[in-house]
């Protein structure tokens, strides 16, 4: 399915953050955004959820311990028992550094698998913007041009003359869907 | 704190996002000068003695170090704690400074986080050589085995160590190229050719700059900081656990943790400063890498050798103070008996030289920073090389004391360790941004955000007025 598209292009992030925020009060769908860095606000005036990944951390870290002292445990206490020095068999607080370093390790690896595998659910505009900048010096504001109400001369002009955009045009992509 | 205004940016005001783009990335696409070819090929040549050192290491046992029955570990394990320890500059840039919100980092960051990954890799090339039988190294792994299963023993500090080490490298390397994507994505947005575009594609991983990426990726990097920061810590005190758990006096001491941490980021600011002097000539990095950066990494070297000072001072004080004959023998042994020489260097270069720094002249004399820099670097290896050499040579039993001198392999296995720092470090500069270009472009639009008040500009929300936006325009880059 081809979908239709307004591209409206900005120079830097004040007029782009003003903008969104000004399209939201509005109720005008937005599609994407993208920029070169992160910019400050520019979640929450798109209205977005924060991340659940801190939970993926959590989760990560405490199987990294259950495995770090059960492992332990196990080998040391169960199953070839050595008495070393004739310290006791379960001696937990020689576990905690192999336990800590298996909670960063689970903690962290989990995090960056998450997260590479929730982005990799391609962002919501289509692959097709590559290459506009969006990486260099630009920052892309995508408008879904579909509803009823949608004007693009008359959003172009505002998103010109209102918050500087350099340029609006519309493009027709391929539904990445 | 209270006086932003009125300190100078960390980067060039003016600077646009275009340029960053064009700075960081040109540097890349070009051919590498002379200067590159010549320290590469220097490199190599000296990996290459490295590699021969090892070679003969192998072929021949490991008789051909100076080790003997007393002294059971002296040049390699220097080598190793020495490298360790390089590597935690990087995360305490990387990660605590992130924490911190200290925004000088983000010239710095991407090369000291390499630099950290590197010194790693360097640091695990000599627990495995030392082994006699490399070749058997995978036996430090607690895995099913056909020997019993015959278990490692996790109440030993060496093997803390194996994990300490292992998540080191590894959180590190995931922490690093994580932070990448988004200059890989502009390498990848900016490449021409086939094999160029390709490899930078595949490496940005469908990288959109989407704000829901962003914000992702913001996450991330704060939870990986979050990690590395205990992280860090808890790697030297586990390696100084090596020492701290067994009963030789110089060694048995439980202010080592601290200690050994402190020792590790004085030593890896050191080399941080070594090298970003370097990179910021060869590179023509000046405008990233201003003197201010210099400036602040100074201080952070003076602040750290105070703390080692103090705790030299702490273990010479302790020996005295705990009445112990052997302590006591062990500390005189280390100030006035055979390595007397190498307490002096150690002292000389991480004590006093360091000192020089309180001057704000002299920091912003770059030649002298690099100077002192290199020198805490030498200062840093003797401090391993008394604790661990020095300590050995002279315990308990009079009848056992051995003295040491490192032969031409283990000499050699040192410059090689050298060779191959370099040479990663040279094609790190070669085919991956050097400068964090992302987080960069976030600090020119913080600061230009900050300066706004101060020129008497109106304040971003009331930026409609035309001369306003010009304003904005030309520092975001909207003039090009």
């Amino acid at each position: 399915m081809t979908q239709r598209l307004l591209l409206v292009t900005f120079a830097d992030e004040h007029g782009l953050l003003r903008a969104v925020r000004h399209l939201r009060a509005e109720g005008r769908p937005i599609l994407d955004v993208r920029a070169p860095y992160p910019v400050h606000g520019l979640p929450e005036a798109q209205g977005l959820a924060s991340s659940r990944l801190p939970w993926v951390t959590l989760w990560g870290g405490l199987a990294g311990l259950t495995v770090g002292l059960l492992l332990q445990a196990w080998t040391s206490a169960v199953d070839w028992p050595l008495n070393v020095g004739g310290k006791p068999l379960f001696s937990w607080p020689a576990f905690v550094p192999v336990a800590f370093e298996l909670v960063v390790l689970f903690a962290g690896l989990a995090t960056v698998a998450a997260f590479l595998l929730v982005d990799r659910r391609r962002a919501p505009a289509p692959p097709s913007l590559d290459g506009l900048r969006a990486t260099d010096d630009r920052f892309l504001l995508a408008l879904g041009a579909e509803d009823a109400t949608y004007d693009a001369a008359n959003l172009e002009r505002s998103m010109r003359d209102r918050f500087g955009a350099l340029g609006a045009e519309e493009v027709f992509v391929e539904d990445a869907s | 704190m209270t006086d932003h205004a009125h300190e100078p940016p960390w980067i060039r005001p003016g600077t646009t996002l275009r340029q960053v783009t064009d700075d960081v990335c040109g540097r890349l696409e070009g051919r590498p000068g002379r200067l590159w070819w010549g320290g590469f090929l220097l490199s190599l040549g000296m990996l290459g003695i490295g590699l021969v050192s090892i070679g003969y290491l192998f072929l021949t046992g490991i008789g051909v170090w100076g080790l003997n029955r007393t002294v059971g570990w002296a040049f390699d394990i220097t080598n190793f704690v020495f490298w360790v320890g390089i590597g935690h500059a990087g995360t305490l840039i990387s990660a605590i400074l992130l924490l911190f919100r200290q925004r000088w980092r983000t010239s710095i960051n991407r090369s000291a986080e390499a630099m950290t990954i590197i010194a790693v890799m360097c640091a695990g090339i000599f627990p495995l050589i030392h082994m006699g039988r490399p070749w058997f190294a995978y036996w430090v792994f607690p895995y099913p085995n056909t020997r019993g299963s015959l278990w490692v023993n996790f109440r030993s500090p060496l093997l803390w160590d194996v994990f300490a080490i292992g998540t080191y490298f590894t959180i590190s390397a995931v922490f690093w190229f994580v932070g990448m994507i988004p200059d890989l994505a502009t390498l990848r947005d900016r490449a021409k050719t086939g094999v160029r575009k390709a490899v930078y594609r595949a490496l940005a991983l469908g990288w959109t700059g989407s704000t829901r990426s962003w914000h992702r990726h913001e996450t991330v990097c704060l939870l990986l900081a979050g990690l590395a920061t205990p992280l860090v810590l808890s790697v030297h005190s586990v390696v100084s656990f090596d020492f701290a758990t067994s009963v030789l006096p110089g060694w048995h001491a439980t202010i080592f943790p601290p200690y050994f941490v402190a020792g590790a980021v004085f030593s890896g600011f050191g080399m941080v400063l070594t090298l970003m002097l370097v990179a910021r000539k060869v590179m023509a990095l000046e405008a990233y890498i201003t003197k201010r950066h210099v400036d602040v990494m100074c201080k952070v070297l003076l602040a750290m050798g105070c703390i080692v000072a103090l705790a030299y001072a702490t273990e010479l004080y302790m020996a005295w103070y705990s009445g112990n004959p052997y302590e006591q023998f062990a500390f005189r042994n280390r100030l006035f008996g055979p390595m007397g020489w190498a307490y002096g260097v150690m002292v000389l270069c991480n004590v006093l030289v360091p000192q020089a720094l309180w001057s704000r002249r002299l920091r912003g004399n770059l030649l002298v920073v690099f100077g002192i820099s290199l020198l805490v670097n030498v200062g840093m290896w003797f401090e391993r090389f008394v604790i661990i050499a020095g300590s050995l040579m002279r315990d308990f039993l009079p009848s056992s004391w051995a003295d040491y001198a490192p032969t031409l392999a283990e000499i050699g296995t040192l410059i090689g360790s050298f060779g191959l720092f370099f040479t990663l470090f040279l094609l790190f500069c070669r085919f991956v941004p050097a400068i964090a270009m992302s987080e960069v472009k976030a600090t020119i639009a913080h600061e230009a955000h900050e300066a706004a008040p101060a020129d008497g500009s109106p304040p971003p929300n009331a930026a409609d007025r035309p001369g306003a936006r010009a304003a904005e325009d030309a520092l975001a880059g909207g003039a090009r």
